[in-house]
């Protein structure tokens, strides 16, 4: 006798964020969106969840693959961050946050299912976007994708990507994306995170579903 | 020397044994379960229900699932019951000697960072899933703890193989500005749905409120569930003289004594220090 059925066994599975992040540089420094869905097989766990993590004061990260496996390494990268800004006392910079992350994810790649967006905003440098995917490589971008919702938007991001955005177009260009990805991607779901990082500091905002743009559909 | 951890060497004898020799697997007691939390304007109601199952068999119609962590922190427990009451029993001592050490009073926060780190080491191998709530100086916090480790904090979480008929009933009935009897209410109506609608739940319904330094624990408030008219009242009792006496031998310990040696000089030594 079969006392559990189907669904519940979604509720046993490994619990991931089976997501839409992207990550984009703009004039002043960079916008970061993600959309709000942690799922465990078909089961949506957290439907608010917060992908967008911060590191640092000006530094984000947006967490895809395990849950668990993307929180401890964000906790552990957010420490030795902090540990290195008040030994050097300085911010540190993006790339730093990004190396990290990078070490992390290479070193222990047998055990982890982590692909990792790294963004923010430094001196130096002003808005930078670092992709760790899944292998523990890193790459500089001008713009950046992830999860399993991103299939989607090569093609959009492709042709509508432009350097040197202002804040609304850069906000936009990353809210349509979600927005698109959500609609297509079983994975991805609920509201639109967005995060703003510049010189100023952070400034968060969310978008809701009804507020979301609607493409060729009535 | 292995110091700690798994050991996974019996692994291949065992496969063997269910395989060749028949062997029938022994069942850990889960607790097929349902268990709530919401926060409310003043604090956090926590609702679990009491029935603890090994395979199809009821192994425990009235078991805790709420478990203390500190005095104003407490842990809803669903999974293996053995790696619940154990994982918040060891946390609760890791949490009582920080608060010590440290001179303040435990965080809600630091017990779900200890449960979660505990947690991630174990890749998931302990199945302990957890809803963990409480009040600390920083106000009422709830979070839900999976067993690979992953957090998520949430205003009202549902967890255990009840939890999506619970969560039907906290999606519909949630307001943010819930007082505490409709928490209350709330939580209750929540766990009812999964023992009347989840074969892994049943018994009684247990909750838990928790407001700034105030606990109160509801042990089976509904026990409308477990009103079955042919039980056996528990514990057995045997009347005396109902087992047949059939050999009688009595033993003198005493002679069995012998003094070795007396080191009496020894012990006067030893005061004058």
């Amino acid at each position: 006798m079969e006392l559990i059925e189907s669904p519940l066994q979604d509720l046993k599975k490994e619990v991931s964020t089976g997501t839409t992040i992207i990550a984009v540089q703009y004039q002043d420094g960079v916008i970061i969106g993600a959309d709000s869905r942690t799922s465990s097989g078909s089961y949506a766990v957290n439907r608010v969840t917060d992908k967008l993590t911060p590191v640092h004061d000006y530094i984000y990260c947006l967490r895809s693959g395990s849950a668990a496996d993307t929180q401890i390494i964000a906790s552990y990268v957010s420490y030795y961050l902090n540990m290195f800004s008040i030994e050097e006392g300085c911010l540190p910079t993006v790339k730093k946050a990004a190396h990290m992350f990078r070490e992390f994810c290479y070193q222990n790649k047998q055990y982890l299912l982590a692909s990792i967006i790294v963004a923010g905003w430094d001196e130096e440098n002003g808005g930078c976007v670092y992709n760790v995917p899944l292998g523990g490589s890193i790459i500089k971008q001008p713009f950046a994708i992830g999860g399993s919702g991103s299939s989607y938007l090569y093609g959009y991001c492709d042709i509508h990507f432009k350097e040197n955005m202002t804040e609304e177009e850069a906000i936009s260009f990353v809210s349509k994306g979600i927005t698109e990805a959500i609609a297509r991607d079983g994975s991805s779901g609920g509201i639109c995170r967005i995060a703003t990082i510049n010189k100023d500091g952070v400034k968060r905002r969310t978008i809701y579903g009804n507020e979301l743009q609607k493409f060729w559909e009535k | 020397m292995q110091k700690g951890g798994f050991n996974f060497d019996l692994y291949q004898r065992n496969v063997e044994l269910i395989e060749k020799n028949n062997y029938k697997v022994p069942k850990t007691t889960k607790t097929g379960t349902t268990i709530v939390g919401v926060v409310f304007s003043d604090g956090v109601v926590l609702g679990a229900d009491t029935r603890a199952t090994s395979g199809p068999i009821v192994a425990d119609p009235n078991c805790e699932k709420i478990h203390k962590i500190s005095d104003y922190i407490w842990c809803a427990g669903a999974g293996t019951a053995a790696d619940t009451e154990n994982t918040t029993g060891m946390i609760s001592l890791q949490l009582e000697l920080l608060s010590l050490s440290t001179g303040r009073s435990p965080r809600v926060r630091t017990a779900l960072t200890l449960l979660k780190n505990f947690l991630f080491r174990y890749h998931g191998y302990i199945s302990a899933a957890l809803v963990l709530g409480g009040v600390d100086f920083t106000g009422p916090h709830l979070h839900m703890i999976h067993p690979h480790g992953s957090t998520s904090t949430l205003p009202y979480i549902s967890m255990g193989s009840g939890s999506l008929a619970a969560m039907a009933v906290l999606e519909t009935g949630y307001n943010s500005k819930m007082g505490e009897e409709d928490a209350k209410s709330l939580v209750h109506q929540a766990i009812l749905s999964g023992i009347l609608n989840d074969l892994g739940s049943g018994g009684n319904v247990d909750l838990c409120v928790i407001k700034h330094k105030s606990m109160e624990f509801f042990r089976n408030v509904d026990t409308t569930n477990s009103k079955r008219k042919f039980r056996k009242k528990l514990p057995y009792m045997f009347k005396s003289g109902s087992t047949k006496i059939l050999e009688k031998e009595i033993e003198e310990k005493m002679r069995k004594m012998e003094i070795v040696n007396e080191k009496e000089s020894q012990i006067e030594e030893l005061e004058e220090l």
